[in-house]
C-alpha cells in the first residue's frame, strides 16, 4: 500500500512533460497533487494507473513496478477516476458499477453473485443504491462521481487514483466526495485544483510546476504565500476560520510579468 | 425497485430493459421456425407439411417418392444453403456492428465504416466488370471480393496507425476517405465496362443478395462467424470497458490499444467473408446492434447475445420477402433491408426511452 514514484519522467511526442518525480505516499494516506493548468498532474497521474508508460524511473505500490504486472493484476491493486466522459452508449448505474469486478473475473462468466453483493455494497456506501437501475447518462455531475467511486471500490484497490474529483460539483458533492474517498480504505492520490480543499482534505500535498516537483510535504508547510506567488502567480491572505478555526487561503491575482 | 432521488434535475424513469436469457431463446425458437419457412416459401410453392418432409427425409436419410426429386433439390440445393446463409450473414453483420460501434466508440458505425464494403466492391466488380482472376471459375468474386476487402482494411489500418495506437475518430475518418476512394474506382469501372448491363450488375451487388449461396460458400461462412462470435463473446467485459473511454478501461486492466487492434482483425475477417458471399449489405450491422441495446440494454454480454439472433432473423427474413415478393425477379437485399428495417427501428426508438449521446 506504500506507493513510491522513483524519478518518474514521462514524454508524449517526444516532449518530456514530467521530469523526474520522485513521490511517496503511505499506507492509508490521502496525498495531493496541485499545480497550475498544464503542470503535468494528470500526465503524471495516467502513469500511475497505466494509461501511460514512463520514459524512465518506476512507479511502485509495496516494492512491486506497476508496469511490470500484467494490466489485470495492476488493475486489482489500481483503481482510478480518470478526467474523460465517454457519453455513447447508455449502461445503467449496476453495470457501470459491475465493471469494477472485471479485473477480478475469470474466463467466460459474467459477474457473479459474490460480485452483485460487492456492487449493491459499494452502492450503499456511496449512498447510491437507489441508483442502481437508473442510465448512468440520465445521472447528475454528483451521482456521476458517486458511482464511478463505488466502481473503483468494488476493484478492491490498495491505491485509488482521482483526477480532480471535484471537477463540476456544487460545493456540498465536492466536500462529500472527498469526505467518501478519506474514509474508502485504499491510500490515495488526487489531483486538486482547489488549494483550500486539498489542505483541508490531503494528509500530504506535491506541488508541480512545469513537470518537476517544487514543494512537497503536510499543506500546512506547503502552501505557503511565497511558494504560491512563485508556482501560480497569485497573493494569498491565510485567514482563520472563524467557526472551525481551520486557516483558509483568500488569494488574488499578481499581474503577470511579460515572460509568464 | 427503485425510488427517484430528490433534486438533481429532471428524473428520468428506469430503462425499461427485457431480460436477455430468455428473450435470447425465443429468437433462436423463432430463427428455427424461420429457417423453415424460408425453405417453405418461394417462387415454387413447397408448403410446410412437405417442406419439413423434405427436411427430415434428408436428414434422416430417409426414402422419397418418385415426384419428390425435383422439390427435394429445391430444398437441399437451393433453398436451404440460401436461407442458411441468410442466418450466418445476418448474424455476422449484427455482431460485427455491435464490435465496431464499441471499437470506434461511435454509435453511428457499421461494419462498412472501415472501407470493408466499397473495398470488397472494388474487387468485386474487377470480376463482373472487368473478368478479372477468370481462372478461379465460380469462386472468382467471392475470391476477390475477399482479397480487396481485406487489403482495404489494411490500407485503413495503416493510414489510421499513429504512434499512440489506433484512435476512433481517426479510425472512422480514414476509412470514410479511403472509402470515397474505392467507391471512385468502382465508379470508374462501371463507367469503362463495355458492356450495357455493367451497372445494373454493379448496382446488384453493392445492394447485396444471397442468389449464390451453395453448400460450397456456407461452411467457410459459418466458421468463420461462429469464431468471430466466440472471440466477442469472450470480450464482452472488455468492450464495456472500452465504450467507457480509454482512460477508464486502462485502470480497468484493459490495453485498449490491443483490443482495438485484435477487434480490427475479427471484423476484417468476419466482414471480408460476408461481403464476399452477399456483397454490401447494408442496414443491418447499423440498427440491429441498436435494437438490440434498446431490448437488454447496453452491456456487451447481452448485446452479443441477442444482437446475432436478431440479425440472423432479420435478414432471414428479408431474404424471403426478396425473392417471393415479385417472383420470379429477385429484389435487392439492400432495398428490402431498408424497407423492413426502417420503419420498425423508429417505431422501437420512439415507443422505448432509448437514449444514447446523453439524450
Amino acid at each position: 500500500m506504500d506507493l513510491t514514484l522513483d524519478s518518474v519522467s514521462v514524454e508524449l511526442a517526444g516532449a518530456r512533460l514530467v521530469h523526474d518525480v520522485a513521490l511517496d505516499a503511505a499506507a492509508g494516506q490521502v496525498v495531493g497533487l496541485v499545480g497550475p493548468n498544464g503542470s503535468g498532474k494528470s500526465t503524471l497521474l495516467r502513469c500511475v494507473y497505466r494509461a501511460l508508460r514512463p520514459a524512465t524511473g518506476a512507479v511502485r505500490l509495496d516494492g512491486d513496478d506497476l508496469h511490470a504486472l500484467t494490466a489485470r493484476e495492476a488493475a486489482r491493486r489500481v483503481a482510478a477516476l480518470p478526467q474523460e466522459h465517454s457519453a455513447e452508449f447508455d449502461f445503467t448505474v449496476a453495470e457501470v458499477v459491475a465493471m469494477g469486478r472485471l479485473p477480478h473475473r475469470r474466463g467466460l462468466g459474467g459477474p457473479g453473485a459474490g460480485d452483485h453483493a460487492r456492487c449493491a455494497g459499494a452502492l450503499r456506501r456511496v449512498g447510491a443504491e437507489h441508483l442502481a437501475g437508473r442510465g448512468f447518462l440520465s445521472l447528475s455531475g454528483g451521482e456521476k462521481q458517486r458511482v464511478l467511486i463505488a466502481r473503483a471500490l468494488v476493484q478492491e484497490p490498495r491505491l485509488l487514483v482521482l483526477d480532480e474529483p471535484t471537477n463540476h460539483l456544487d460545493i456540498a458533492h465536492q466536500l462529500d466526495v472527498l469526505a467518501l474517498v478519506r474514509q474508502a480504505g485504499p491510500t490515495v492520490l488526487t489531483a486538486l485544483h482547489d488549494l483550500n480543499l486539498a489542505a483541508g482534505h490531503c494528509d500530504l500535498l506535491y506541488v508541480l510546476r512545469a513537470g518537476r516537483i517544487v514543494a512537497s510535504g503536510p499543506p500546512a508547510e506547503v502552501l505557503r504565500t511565497d511558494l504560491l506567488a512563485e508556482v501560480f502567480g497569485v497573493r494569498a491572505t491565510p485567514v482563520r476560520h472563524p467557526v472551525t478555526g481551520a486557516v483558509q487561503l483568500l488569494f488574488d491575482r499578481i499581474r503577470p510579468t511579460p515572460e509568464d | 425497485m427503485s425510488t427517484a432521488p430528490v433534486g438533481g434535475g429532471a428524473v428520468s424513469p428506469p430503462a425499461r430493459r427485457i431480460p436477455a436469457a430468455p428473450l435470447a431463446v425465443g429468437l433462436a425458437a423463432a430463427l428455427l421456425l424461420s429457417l423453415v419457412c424460408g425453405v417453405a416459401l418461394g417462387a415454387a410453392g413447397i408448403g410446410l407439411p412437405r417442406a419439413l418432409r423434405l427436411l427430415a427425409a434428408g436428414l434422416t436419410g430417409g426414402r422419397l417418392e418418385a415426384g419428390e426429386a425435383a422439390a427435394y433439390a429445391i430444398v437441399w440445393e437451393i433453398r436451404l444453403p440460401r436461407t442458411v446463409l441468410a442466418a450466418v450473414v445476418g448474424a455476422g453483420l449484427a455482431a460485427t456492428g455491435v464490435a465496431v460501434q464499441a471499437l470506434v466508440r461511435n454509435a453511428l458505425a457499421d461494419p462498412f465504416v472501415l472501407g470493408v464494403s466499397s473495398g470488397a466492391a472494388v474487387g468485386a466488380n474487377a470480376v463482373l466488370l472487368l473478368g478479372a482472376f477468370a481462372s478461379l471459375g465460380v469462386w472468382a468474386i467471392s475470391v476477390s471480393a475477399f482479397g480487396s476487402a481485406l487489403l482495404a482494411m489494411v490500407l485503413v489500418y495503416l493510414a489510421a496507425r499513429t504512434a499512440y495506437g489506433l484512435t476512433p475518430l481517426r479510425l472512422v475518418l480514414t476509412g470514410t476517405a479511403l472509402s470515397y476512394g474505392f467507391s471512385a474506382l468502382t465508379a470508374l469501372m462501371v463507367f469503362a465496362a463495355a458492356r450495357g448491363e455493367a451497372a445494373r450488375d454493379a448496382m446488384m451487388w453493392l445492394l447485396g443478395s444471397l442468389g449464390g449461396a451453395t453448400w460450397g460458400s456456407v461452411p467457410i461462412a459459418a466458421a468463420t462467424v461462429l469464431a468471430g462470435l466466440a472471440y466477442l463473446a469472450c470480450a464482452a467485459g472488455r468492450l464495456d470497458a472500452l465504450a467507457m473511454g480509454d482512460e477508464t478501461a486502462a485502470s480497468l486492466g484493459v490495453d485498449p490499444d490491443r483490443l482495438r487492434r485484435e477487434l480490427f482483425v475479427v471484423t476484417a475477417a468476419v466482414t471480408g467473408t460476408v461481403v464476399a458471399v452477399s456483397g454490401a449489405i447494408g442496414f443491418v450491422g447499423l440498427m440491429v446492434p441498436h435494437v438490440a441495446r434498446m431490448l437488454v440494454g447496453a452491456g456487451h454480454r447481452r448485446v452479443l447475445l441477442v444482437a446475432p439472433l436478431a440479425g440472423a432473423l432479420l435478414l432471414v427474413w428479408v431474404d424471403i420477402v426478396s425473392r417471393t415478393l415479385l417472383a420470379p425477379a429477385e429484389l435487392p437485399v439492400g432495398v428490402v433491408t431498408a424497407v423492413l428495417g426502417v420503419p420498425c427501428f423508429l417505431l422501437l426508438m420512439r415507443r422505448r426511452g432509448y437514449s444514447f449521446g446523453g439524450r
